[in-house]
């Protein structure tokens, strides 16, 4: 008998029964969920919230209009000195300033990664009551290693991909679910010793949010 | 407290190791800091949250859910991960699990691997069967790094050095990384293993990662962290091993929902740790191009049989039970001799050793009820504890040589006393009698004799009334 069989074998001794994978969904679909799953806040507070949870966790924000991005962007990368930056592919143009060098992912290597100073992209969504953005393997926010190997990440989130809550966020990644998915609250911490929350251990430890409406 | 492999099967019972380490004075400061900044930071984010119990409600219901479907979410989570072009293998017990993992790495060609903390590969021991193998592991989460470089043992189930203090970590980053300027600040110490450790990021081809959860619906598979050393280790190697209990399984991606909320605040009071990763089989221009799943039995569904215990395999490790438990938090977590410690250890250990070992631990517990308020899936750990009791019990008193145990013959006799008043008021005499050279002149018995002498162990025990309330209700009738 192989493995896998004896351990089906016991679990379904277990449960003295071998139900089907029907049976399984029609029980699934009555699980009671009487949590929160939307907020009943107007938008403007939802953008607050994610805003101030964003700070909380040590990420700086800002806000733009699309036709301001390449300005907003310009004065961001130089607060903080930042001359060659990655691009995943599929970021307009339009936003990225002269003077500073862009360069596009093609499938660097883990050395090459690191030697930008920092990664421009988008997100999928944000969620605002826990402070996160999530990326996924797509146009704008590319493969996972590009927002993980350089030591600086900008972020740019459009309003509309602001969302209030953990379910609310899941639904709208459920028709995407199979892309590599990150979600990344805050820049890369640790509270290891003596449970002190320190920011950038192996991440990014600079995280900058621009938010455009 | 360090060395030794933690192992239930060698380990001393736990009123013993727990004397021990409560000696350690530093060591429990540690453990106190560490698990109060914890509670504190839990109850703040918790609150935060006015449907916090319909979550906890909803988490206990998707996860007995899973159980009771455990078979076909396997099943299922096994089509979705190899059409996505993950390979799935299935280990019935750690040993199976061990020659799987080693097999694989040195298939992979790697003479080192960067490793993901994970509580499962230590429940199975992977480190020194990959040591003996000739493959060199290297733990990258911090506080597993910490436990790797000290040639010590993990005592919680999240923050596995909480039992150590910046000095001490300090010494062992000197010592092992040969930095003898280095400082005791926390952000210097994270600094020297980024370090260390970014090399082995860029350079190491082969990872091994636990899991948080494995998504039947999908395939996927979510791994929940904070410093982005799980992301390195699921992103820029070749191959990646990933060693999963069975329980981890969820139906359906729409579980995350719950389960990403409960986990994060539950673990370290943070509303979302700072990143989770959700990858699917493997993706040519993402991540490892070879992606294995080894799903572990190791007494699962032993536990599963178990109707009245099964809710243990509801955990999803968080470890507030550790942070909340009285007893956990003065003795720390060695004294459990398991890597599982606090009052989820209590339970699971003893069942993953089904019931040969660790018999102690079911009584590292002072049932008061801790674990199960803030447990993030409401499992009724006193009332599980309460069941292994009777089960150490009935194993240790059943068959003849049972019937011979000082427990099961002191309980005989305590059961012929009780069904008659005579030979209750003479057991009452006797004992005022034979506890006159015992009783201390503050009217307190500290020392019992032979068998006895476990009471008095760890209570003092006050001396029996000079007049028993039935004396003294018969002379009050005769005034």
């Amino acid at each position: 008998m192989t493995a896998r069989a004896a351990i089906l074998a016991k679990i379904q001794k277990a449960n003295d029964r071998s139900p089907t994978a029907e049976e399984a969904y029609l029980a699934w679909k009555e699980l009671p969920r009487s949590y929160c799953c939307v907020a009943g806040a107007d938008r403007e507070s939802v953008i607050l919230l994610l805003e101030g949870r964003l700070r909380d966790y040590e990420a700086t924000v800002a806000r733009c209009c699309e036709k301001d991005a390449v300005n907003a962007v310009e004065s961001i990368l130089a607060g903080r000195s930042k001359r060659r930056i990655l691009l995943p592919e599929g970021i307009p143009s339009s936003w990225l300033p002269m003077g500073i060098e862009f360069v596009v992912d093609r499938a660097f290597d883990a050395q090459a990664l690191n030697r930008f100073e920092g990664v421009l992209t988008c997100a999928s969504v944000a969620v605002a009551e826990t402070g996160t953005v999530v990326l996924q393997n797509r146009a704008g926010q590319g493969r996972r290693a590009v927002t993980l190997v350089p030591d600086y990440h900008l972020c740019v989130v459009r309003m509309d991909e602001v969302v209030a809550t953990v379910p609310e966020a899941i639904s709208r990644l459920q028709a995407t679910s199979h892309l590599a998915t990150t979600f990344i609250s805050g820049p890369s911490a640790t509270a290891d010793i003596e449970m002190t929350r320190i920011k950038g251990v192996h991440g990014p430890r600079v995280l900058d949010v621009l938010l455009m409406e | 407290m360090s060395g030794g492999a933690l192992d239930p099967r060698t380990a001393s019972a736990f009123p013993m190791a727990a004397k021990a380490a409560m000696s350690d004075g530093q060591m429990r400061k540690n453990v106190r800091h560490a698990t109060e900044v914890i509670q504190a930071k839990r109850a703040r984010v918790v609150a935060e949250m006015p449907d916090w119990q319909e979550l906890r409600e909803a988490g206990k219901q998707i996860r007995q859910h899973t159980m009771l479907y455990l078979d076909v979410y396997l099943e299922q989570f096994e089509d979705n991960c190899s059409r996505a072009g993950g390979v799935v293998h299935w280990a019935r017990d750690a040993e199976e699990a061990r020659k799987i993992v080693v097999d694989l790495v040195k298939a992979s060609g790697s003479r080192d691997v960067i490793k993901i903390k994970s509580m499962t590969t230590e429940e199975i021991g992977l480190n020194r069967a990959l040591e003996g193998a000739g493959i060199q592991p290297i733990e990258t989460d911090l506080a597993e790094l910490i436990i790797q470089l000290g040639k010590d043992q993990p005592s919680h189930i999240v923050v596995p050095a909480l039992h150590k203090n910046r000095q001490q970590i300090r010494e062992i980053f000197q010592r092992e990384m040969n930095l003898l300027e280095l400082g005791e600040d926390p952000q210097d110490l994270a600094d020297a293993a980024r370090k260390f450790l970014r090399e082995k990021f860029l350079h190491v081809k082969t990872a091994v990662s636990g899991a948080n959860f494995l998504i039947a619906e999908t395939g996927g598979v979510c791994v929940v962290e904070s410093e982005g050393n799980g992301r390195m280790c699921l992103t820029l190697p070749e191959t990646l091993i990933t060693i999963a209990g069975i329980d981890k399984v969820l139906p359906r991606f729409r579980d995350l929902e719950v389960m990403l909320q409960l986990l994060p605040r539950s673990a370290t009071g943070e509303r979302m740790n700072p990143y989770n990763s959700i990858w699917t089989g493997v993706n040519a221009s993402d991540g490892p191009r070879v992606f294995h799943v080894v799903l572990l039995d190791n007494a699962r569904t032993t536990i599963l049989a178990d109707h009245e215990s099964r809710q243990t395999l509801n955990c999803i490790r968080c470890a507030a039970c550790q942070n909340a438990c009285p007893v956990y938090r003065q003795t720390g977590g060695h004294a459990y001799g398991s890597v599982y410690a606090g009052p989820i250890g209590a339970i699971l250990t003893p069942q993953l050793m089904e019931m040969h070992h660790a018999q102690s631990l079911p009584y590292a517990s002072s049932l008061c009820g801790a674990c199960y308020e803030v447990c993030p899936v409401k499992i009724n750990i006193p009332e599980v504890l309460i069941h292994l009791r009777n089960k150490v019990v009935r194993r240790n008193t059943s068959g003849f040589p049972g019937m011979f145990s000082p427990e099961a013959v002191a309980m005989k006799a305590l059961a012929a006393i009780f069904r008659s008043e005579k030979r209750f008021r003479a057991a009452q005499r006797l004992g005022r009698m034979a506890e006159g050279p015992l009783v201390r002149k503050d009217g307190w018995i500290n020392w019992l004799p032979g068998v006895l002498g476990g009471w008095t162990k760890s209570r003092d025990l006050q001396e029996m009334p000079k007049e028993t309330f039935r004396d003294w209700w018969d002379k009050r009738g005769k005034a």
